[in-house]
């Protein structure tokens, strides 16, 4: 059989399971649409967490990018798996305890404040929907690729997928979806790793694999040092930028991994405190999985992909470079005019590959935009994972299942992500602030209505990117870690935060993080382009400033509340009362 | 409403714990994988340089091993101050 038949087997197989599960757990509450009823065993919420928060760019962008970054890659490796530990040590246990159904309702109670409350929707939102944007994107690009659609076609399929199981099964259907989504993710993930693992090293295991020794005797990633150094690319184990920036961002991820909402809601679906430990235990166990093997297939594919094309002729490429260099993701122009491909350091072309319709001498699409360096070859950091079963001439129905995992994973983070943003909007706004007295069948229309508008508006960001949202996804960390995460971590161990420091930590946080973020990346403060690196403030990236914003947000937390009275004794008494572990109840309403 | 003797103790021995889980944490993270990578590397492991190891793998490794140690160590700590549920 081939890959097109495969994959439609395997992607329909998969669907028809979320749908039978999201059938199966129609929620019927409020309860049970915004935190499942509370009831998930931590195993299983594990897993939906981990499905959750593993999104497209996990699955299909991250190896890619380690691929291309080498040692700089490890922000991402430790800072979204080193945020599990601050999210179990500092913030699940006590907001499971607390036992609100969402992050804007302890800031509110915590601060005894309306307006903390709606600084801490709009701080939700603003996350949300930048994060989300990107994934929608990332859905279209998946299903395009593989149901061989326009992208557009592709964003409306996976508008309509996400919003049935976002509609009828709330947060309780979402998590058992999740649930099957891990699995079909996390095996489509390993399994190519592991065949190619034996393929280049003879080990089974990529992880030990990827410190292996090849078929001459030397180790791989000596191997792949050797050939970067001899076409003048820094050495892979080295990196190349700045340790404070990597110390900045690696920070800034983690603490933005701790204060997303969407995470965060996850450990409110649990019975008990105990169980809100244990599931963050699972979580991060079950997403290390991934994240342990995804630089082992990154040092596989760049050393493969370095084999295969460095000083090959076009002609005798094999069949996936050309299917690639035709989706417009691969780009080859001859500079020298000897027929082979020249991979070396240096932009092949300024910018995105621009392709004419004419072709080559040898074939090859013609591009109008080659840059005058010495590297001819273009390669978009995303097809590294989706073509690396190709590169390694792994049979079709492994190509086919990464296909199905991509998906799963796209699908997963987007209902996750959408669902926060409902609730922000129909229970923290509508029933919080707008209308108290409205019914629990009233607010679950209002939920269902606001994830139907939310799919929608991130459905035209999927399909009409604004330049500016590629820019801003990874920036999202920066915008959690600026606001949310010191004010719930302080709520907790600062008994004597108050409302006014909290509040304008979090205001001054977030803004900072917004004006850095637009300054640097879309030149509409100030400048007519974003400004170069050079005048970054300390040498600090803007994926790297959370770090820097979040770090203000402490000191202005801190001294303003000793300038202002304490926090009245009742919320004092909250605090005592969530840092004691037993008779957390279930997650309830007021 | 003045706090029971019994949960300051509780408390304070927590934020023992989380102290030096969280010296860990940043030990093989921020140290080990970058502020002292540079040093390590001089040294391998298997086929890794082992500042590059420590980036990519052991502090993920670490990192999981430090939230079932915390999950234990809080098991115990509930029983021995009578907050443990079930």
């Amino acid at each position: 059989m081939d890959v097109q038949i495969w994959t439609w087997l395997l992607v329909g197989l998969s669907f028809a399971l979320y749908f039978g599960i999201a059938i199966w757990a129609r929620a019927g509450s409020t309860k049970e649409f915004y935190v499942a009823g509370g009831g998930v065993s931590p195993l299983a919420n594990g897993m939906a967490t981990a499905a959750d928060w593993m999104s497209a760019a996990s699955f299909i962008s991250m190896a890619g990018i380690i691929s291309f970054a080498g040692y700089d890659g490890s922000v991402y490796l430790m800072g979204w798996t080193g945020g599990y530990v601050l999210l179990a040590l500092l913030l699940a246990p006590y907001l499971r305890k607390f036992g609100k159904f969402t992050v804007p309702d302890f800031i509110g109670d915590r601060y005894y404040s309306n307006t903390a409350r709606t600084v801490a929707v709009i701080c939700a939102l603003i996350v949300s929907f930048t994060y989300v944007a990107g994934q929608m994107r990332g859905v279209g690009i998946v299903f395009s690729q593989f149901l061989q659609v326009e992208i557009t076609t592709g964003v409306i399929i996976g508008m309509a997928v996400v919003l049935v199981f976002a509609f009828l099964g709330g947060m309780k259907g979402i998590t058992y979806t999740q649930v099957a989504q891990y699995c079909v993710l996390i095996f489509a993930f390993m399994v190519p790793a592991i065949f190619i693992s034996i393929q280049m090293t003879g080990n089974i295991i990529p992880q030990i694999g990827m410190g292996g020794r090849v078929e001459d005797g030397t180790y791989l990633l000596q191997k792949l040092d050797n050939l970067h150094t001899q076409l003048g690319f820094k050495e892979y184990t080295e990196g190349t930028k700045s340790t404070w920036d990597v110390f900045a961002i690696t920070l800034a991820l983690m603490a933005g991994t701790a204060g997303l909402p969407h995470v965060i809601v996850r450990f409110f679906t649990v019975p008990n405190v105990k169980d809100a430990r244990k599931s963050a235990g699972w979580a991060l166990l079950l997403i290390a999985i991934l994240y342990t093997t995804a630089p082992a297939v990154s040092v596989f594919a760049r050393t493969n992909l370095i084999e295969t094309v460095s000083n090959q002729e076009y002609a005798s490429l094999p069949e996936w470079f050309k299917n690639w260099e035709n989706m417009g993701l691969i780009a080859w122009s001859d500079k020298n005019e000897d027929g082979k491909v020249q991979y070396v350091n240096g932009e092949a072309t300024t910018g995105k590959p621009e392709f004419t319709d004419a072709r080559g001498a040898n074939g090859e699409r013609i591009i109008s935009n080659a840059s005058s360096e010495t590297n001819e070859l273009y390669v978009d950091r995303d097809i590294m994972v989706l073509a690396n079963p190709e590169i390694a001439q792994l049979p079709a129905w492994v190509i086919a299942l990464v296909a199905a995992g991509g998906l799963a994973a796209a699908l997963s983070t987007a209902a996750g992500l959408l669902l926060v943003i409902s609730t922000s909007v129909s229970h923290d706004l509508i029933k919080k602030q707008l209308k108290p007295d409205i019914s629990d069948k009233g607010e679950l229309l209002a939920a269902r209505i606001s994830i139907f508008v939310a799919v929608v508006v991130a459905g035209l960001f999927g399909i009409y990117p604004p330049g500016f949202v590629a820019a801003v996804v990874a920036l999202a960390f920066g915008l959690a870690a600026a606001s949310f995460f010191p004010a719930i971590v302080l709520g907790i161990f600062d008994k004597r935060m108050n409302r006014q420091g909290a509040i304008s930590g979090m205001i001054v946080g977030i803004i900072l993080m917004l004006f850095y973020m637009i300054r640097f990346k879309t030149g509409l403060i100030g400048v007519l382009d974003p400004l170069p690196p050079s005048e970054w403030w300390f040498g600090t990236s803007p994926e790297g400033f959370g770090t820097v914003a979040m770090t203000v947000n402490v000191v202005i937390s801190v001294i303003v509340s000793r300038l202002t009275p304490a926090p009245p004794e009742d919320v004092q008494d909250i605090v005592e009362n969530i840092r004691i572990p037993s008779g957390a109840g279930e997650a309830h309403d007021h | 409403m003045p706090i029971p003797e019994n949960a300051r103790k509780y408390w304070r021995e927590n934020i023992k714990y989380l102290t030096i889980l969280l010296i860990i944490w940043f030990a093989v993270s921020f140290g080990c994988g970058i502020l002292f990578k540079d040093f390590l590397n001089r040294y391998s492991l298997g086929g890794f340089k082992l500042g590059f190891w420590f980036a990519q793998q052991g502090s993920i490794y670490v990192f999981v091993i430090l939230i079932f140690v915390y999950i234990r160590l809080m098991n115990k700590l509930d029983k021995k101050y009578g907050y443990n549920e079930k």
